[in-house]
């Protein structure tokens, strides 16, 4: 394994360090630990996140039945199996988030506030994915009203949502949008 | 990093950092040689298209040296990671520097700004800016349920990372900050310090940070940021208050002996210097000492830094000729603005 620090040599220390019941874990060379207590000071955290995850990840594999289940499972576009993907905790390209997402789903639900991004979406394709999210809401609206026997005002949503769909064409782009 | 904004009394910085990726391209780590140069010549071309980035600077870390490149790490302008990634990471810096784009770190894009004092919106607004125009040029990773895709699943969704650096030396003196840190890491932030040996904060600097990207707005992530820290700087203002009225005269001599040992003094570890320049601080924020200002503090934490104070000498040094170099440094510094 490599210095987390330097990147270059190889790593002969290992450090565990504990504050407030969390442990935290450094990988270094010997000169990369000498000099660590004038390099630490970084904004940036440098080792936390990550290894906060692939730890997750382990441990959720480790406790799960079904871990040795999944040894094929790789990313079709870049190659990235789940088994490497869950020693390093980063993804190799945007398609390993489709390739993984059963398996990250409940990770995301741990770390994050909820599985659908409710942030920034780009320019280019904002009509569209407004008019997906709107979608979303009223195929859930539709269905309360099915479960309330509200037929009529369910074929009200009904005909919202396909007048939404038909406006969303595959370009990724929504008719008589100007840009 | 220039001095003022609000707040600046109790928040030194506030930085906004957002990851972005191409789609076309695998993600830097994963990518081959060839690609990340193609990522690097795709930047190069959309920001050459706009005018926005024509005064921004372009540093391929293959010309910079590694004491340069500790130095951009050291004033947050690059991460180590970056700085290790010699053949195909870049630095895109605006004049002032409180914009900076890395290229190839362990995103394609990490578009930061910096602001002093507790400016976080400001500095959302700014980062968002060079967003929208090199969005304008380049596909992003998208995803319609998961937002902005990063190689790092904690970053997914927004990819925004908010984070404040807090001089704490109140609740840290009178023991209030594991109450209030514990508290802040139970609302989803996280929290560092500069640890010395035990687990004392060196220099009562604390840097606390989004932890949520996906599942809330930008606005609601900042928002809530924000709104949580002010409570903290309310906290430290009082404790502050508090130890004005009860222990005047110790708190001046504090930072009285502390300017003396920074212009005196003959040996200094870059420890030593980070918790002298935090009593001194906390004398000038208390109307204790006037000769000082927020701006040569400021400066005074950068300075001290090992990359910062070689680059300065202008040859590389070791850790005791460091420690001889840094009062030098620091006594030149605080007679130049005197
Ligand atoms: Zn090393
Ligand atoms: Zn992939």
């Amino acid at each position: 394994m490599l210095c987390q620090e330097c990147r270059k040599n190889e790593a002969t220390i290992h450090i565990i360090k504990s504050s407030d019941g969390k442990q935290t874990e450094l990988f270094l060379c010997e000169h990369c630990a000498h000099d660590r207590d004038e390099l630490d000071f970084s904004y940036e955290p440098k080792f936390s996140l990550h290894q906060l995850f692939a730890g997750l990840l382990n441990q959720n594999l480790f406790n799960n039945r079904e871990a040795s289940s999944f040894p094929g499972l790789q990313c079709p576009s870049c190659g990235l199996t789940f088994a490497q993907f869950s020693q390093v905790g980063r993804l190799g390209c945007s398609e390993c988030f489709t390739a993984f997402e059963e398996q990250l789903k409940p990770l995301l639900r741990k770390i994050h506030a909820g599985c659908s991004h409710r942030g920034k979406i780009p320019f280019r394709i904002r009509t569209k994915v407004l008019y997906l999210r709107e979608i979303d809401e009223l195929k859930e609206d539709m269905q309360q009203k099915v479960l309330n026997e509200k037929f009529e005002e369910a074929a009200v949503l009904r005909d919202r949502i396909r007048q939404l769909e038909a406006q969303i064409i595959d370009t990724g782009t929504v008719k008589g949008e100007n840009q | 990093m220039e001095a003022g904004g609000p707040d600046t009394d109790v928040v030194i910085s506030s930085r906004v950092r957002i990851a972005r990726n191409v789609r076309k391209y695998h993600f830097p780590c994963l990518a081959a040689d060839d690609i990340r140069n193609r990522i690097l010549e795709d930047m190069h071309l959309a920001t050459g298209k706009k005018e926005e980035f024509k005064e921004f600077s372009y540093w391929p870390m293959a010309d910079l040296s590694i004491l340069e490149k500790q130095s951009l790490v050291e004033k947050h302008l690059i991460s180590p990671l970056l700085a290790g990634e010699s053949k195909h990471g870049a630095l895109l810096l605006r004049p002032d520097e409180a914009i900076s784009i890395m290229i190839n770190e362990e995103d394609h894009l990490r578009i930061q700004a910096i602001l002093p004092g507790l400016q976080l919106e400001e500095a959302w607004k700014e980062a968002g800016k060079y967003d929208d125009l090199i969005e304008s040029e380049v596909d992003y990773a998208f995803d319609e349920r998961y937002g902005y895709l990063t190689a790092c699943p904690t970053n997914i969704g927004t990819g925004l990372r908010a984070s404040l650096m807090l001089h704490l030396p109140a609740l840290i003196i009178t023991r209030q900050t594991g109450r209030i840190l514990g508290a802040l890491s139970q609302v989803g932030l996280a929290v560092r310090g500069l640890y010395g040996e035990g687990s004392e904060i060196i220099g009562n600097l604390v840097q606390v940070s989004n932890q949520v990207t996906l599942g809330q707005s930008e606005e609601e992530i900042i928002s809530n940021l924000s709104s949580v820290i002010s409570q903290v700087i309310e906290q430290e203002k009082n404790a502050r208050q508090n130890l004005l009225d009860k222990k005047r005269a110790n708190l001046a001599d504090k930072a009285w002996r502390a300017l003396g040992l920074l212009k005196f003094a003959q040996v200094m570890s870059s420890q030593e210097a980070i918790q002298l320049i935090s009593d001194l601080r906390l004398g000038y924020d208390l109307g204790l000492i006037k000769t000082v200002d927020h701006k040569l503090l400021n400066e005074l934490l950068v300075l001290i830094r090992p990359g910062c104070l070689q680059l300065m000498t202008g040859r590389e040094l070791n850790r005791e000729e460091r420690n001889i170099e840094r009062p030098a440094r620091i006594k030149q510094a605080l007679e130049r603005s005197q």
